[in-house]
């Protein structure tokens, strides 16, 4: 397993350079100017200008090797010197974003809480629910639970969160008046006040987020349980003489996980890419916010950074779900 | 061989099974009756749907209800009604007193856990025993179901093993708690013939030491022959023929019986141009049966036989037979 991980972390290298380039090509390619919000008073060439100090005026090839240095070796030696206080980056050029000038890293570390936060609570809650509702509603095949379940995943899984999102802020913020409408990323939880506050505010996004979640994870739970609710194992655990809880949950269940914990896997660099819709909706600050905006005006350092970033997350959760398959069933050995 | 015990550790009478399904009900065990004394080997022999399994699982509710339903009967283990208990009972039971090996040893393991730990499983839920005992008591079990190095084996897990050796451990489960019975569905069917016998001669000595009662289930009238004290012939979900196994053999009754043991290939003399085969299909009970099931496929069919549905009639030396062709009443095969 160390040996698979090794060589997979290997292979990882030129994979992301890779996608590091396609990235950067795509970019190059699309059209676009940063200069285009600049008010149309301002003169072509001072335009220019602006231009070239941005660094567009040097070639391609160029400016993807100072991003990639810029990457791999700058921003790492600056997270050093925050950690231990040493000075090594001083002086060498961060990613920059063209937007407000501040260095990439320093706008995504303001971002990344609010996100994590919201999407990361909603795929937390949408695992708790969509874990036993997939048991129990493989368990209880076509009971009216099940029926239920399956009406209401289906909508959860087709209404789009444009939707969801403004109607429970009409039903919710609007109607009754039980939680806000908008994300205040200025509160400070230092106190069980404001945290009963944060909690409120979280409450319509990670909603509207987990009935998405849930609905794609519960149904895939019940497939999986009942898959393996037919096979002959279960009749030798129940021939066995265990009780029901033991059957399910112990027999059925650990089986049924294999292919679900991978799901969960695989989909948690999706928690960092933030939610872009939902973030939008309720004026959550986070990172989606900021890619979409970065797109908006042509922040192609931003762009490319936080591109570049999902990318890396998705490679390596990858190869967390492989290694989690790997040790849920025995049956898989990478050696 | 049984002994001088002529008590039944079980007794099965007129048990009747009925699957529910969209098309209708399906009746795939019709007032099924049989027992067996301690140390005793029932083989149950029949073609595939004949009601075989669908009836050893009824005994102890493996059938997953709905579809299933027994609708009657009474199930006597020592004495003890297991359709009436309640359910927690029943679990005691299943695989403390009663001990199940289902046919395909590759499917009926579960591929997460370890074979030790499904061991342990009954044997620390039935018999009450801390870890380090069941531990003690798995490696006991599966010396005694002859694999080499059981104490370096319990923590395998069952893909691991081969097919035969997994059947093995699917034995040592079933007789984790001494069970006072052990049926075994079809076990040898999915292993290849050396492996099979293997299998056999491990649960001859397991019952020469141990004295459980075994109902052997399997459509392998080669085995049956020799391991069995009594043999049930079941057909369309019912017992046709019931005898100990010599009379069973030599002087078989019951037409399909007959028909059966045809099919038979001899592996000497001049080889057969066609092999022997009964002509037709068993039927779909779409009801409980109200005329002989096999009147269709027998040579001996007359009036009577689309009337009524034959009873088990008593022909002597524990020999029944549900037939009523003179024939199946009075002497040996006359006519084929």
């Amino acid at each position: 397993m160390l040996t698979f991980t090794i060589r997979r972390l290997l292979f990882a290298i030129p994979t992301l350079l890779f996608i590091a380039l396609v990235i950067f090509m795509l970019l190059e390619l699309a059209p676009g100017d940063p200069m285009a919000n600049v008010p149309l008073t301002v003169p072509a060439e001072v335009k220019e200008q602006m231009r070239q100090a941005l660094g567009l005026g040097e070639p391609v090839h160029i400016r993807f090797w100072k991003w990639i240095v810029q990457f791999f070796w700058i921003e790492p030696l600056n997270v050093f010197d925050h950690m231990f206080g040493t000075t090594f980056a001083e002086g060498k050029l961060r990613i920059i974003s063209w937007q407000n000038r501040a260095p990439v890293f320093i706008t995504i570390a303001e971002r990344i809480p609010q996100t994590l936060w919201v999407v990361g609570t909603s795929y937390v809650v949408a695992i708790l629910i969509a874990i036993p509702v997939g048991i129990y509603s493989a368990y209880k095949q076509y009971s009216v639970f099940d029926q239920a379940g399956t009406f209401v995943t289906m909508i959860g899984f087709s209404v789009p969160p444009f939707f969801s999102g403004v109607l429970v802020i009409i039903i919710f913020a609007v109607q009754l008046r039980w939680f806000p409408s908008i994300y205040d990323t200025r509160l400070v939880v230092d106190s069980w006040d404001s945290f009963g506050m944060q909690v409120r505010q979280m409450f319509l996004p990670v909603m509207v987020l987990a009935l998405q979640i849930t609905s794609q994870l519960s149904r895939f739970m019940r497939a999986s349980m009942l898959d393996n609710l037919n096979q002959d194992y279960v009749r030798t655990a129940r021939a066995k003489g265990l009780r029901e809880k033991t059957v399910v949950l112990v027999h059925v269940l650990r089986n049924s996980m294999i292919p679900v914990v991978t799901v969960i896997a695989l989909g948690v660099p999706a928690i960092f890419g933030g939610a872009i819709i939902t973030e939008q909706v309720f004026k959550v600050n986070g990172i989606g916010q900021l890619l979409i905006t970065a797109i908006q005006a042509n922040d192609l350092p931003m762009v490319q950074t936080l591109t570049f970033i999902f990318a890396v997350l998705i490679v390596l959760f990858n190869l967390i779900a492989d290694v989690l398959y790997g040790i849920l069933d025995p049956r898989i050995r990478y050696d | 061989m049984p002994d001088g015990d002529t008590r039944n550790v079980l007794e099965v009478n007129n048990l009747r099974t009925v699957f529910g399904t969209r098309s209708g009900e399906v009746h795939a065990v019709n007032s099924v009756s049989f027992h067996v004394k301690p140390g005793e080997l029932l083989g149950v022999v029949g073609e595939s749907g004949s009601g075989k399994s669908v009836t050893m699982m009824s005994l102890i509710g493996l059938l997953p209800s709905p579809p299933a339903d027994v609708r009657e009967g009474e199930v006597l283990l020592d004495g003890e009604d297991l359709l009436k208990v309640t359910p927690d009972r029943l679990r005691d039971v299943r695989g403390g007193e009663v001990g199940f090996i289902f046919q395909d040893p590759m499917t009926s393991l579960n591929p997460v856990f370890t074979v030790g730990y499904q061991i342990m499983e009954p044997v620390r839920r039935h018999m009450g025993l801390n870890k380090k005992q069941a531990k003690a008591r798995a490696i006991e079990l599966l010396e005694l179901v002859g694999i080499p190095g059981a104490a370096g084996r319990l923590s395998d897990y069952p893909h691991q093993f081969s097919g035969g050796m997994r059947q093995r451990v699917m034995i040592a489960i079933a007789l984790a708690c001494d069970p006072k019975v052990l049926i075994a569905d079809e076990p040898t069917t999915a292993l290849d013939v050396t492996i099979q016998a293997q299998i056999l001669e491990i649960v001859e000595d397991l019952r020469a030491k141990l004295g459980m009662a075994i109902i052997w289930i399997t459509h392998d009238l080669g085995v049956i022959a020799g391991i069995a004290d009594r043999v049930a012939v079941m057909y369309a979900g019912q017992i046709v023929e019931h005898a100990p196994v010599f009379p069973l053999f030599n002087d078989p009754r019951h037409p399909y019986t007959r028909a059966l043991l045809k099919t038979i290939p001899t592996v000497s003399g001049e080889r057969a141009a066609k092999l022997q085969v009964i002509e037709g299909q068993p039927p779909m009970l779409g009801a409980a049966p109200t005329a002989c099931p096999f009147r269709d496929r027998c040579p001996l069919v007359f009036d009577r036989c689309h009337a009524e549905n034959p009873l088990r009639a008593d022909v002597g030396d524990g020999h029944d037979v549900a037939c009523f062709h003179p024939l199946a009443h009075t002497a040996k095969e006359a006519v084929a």
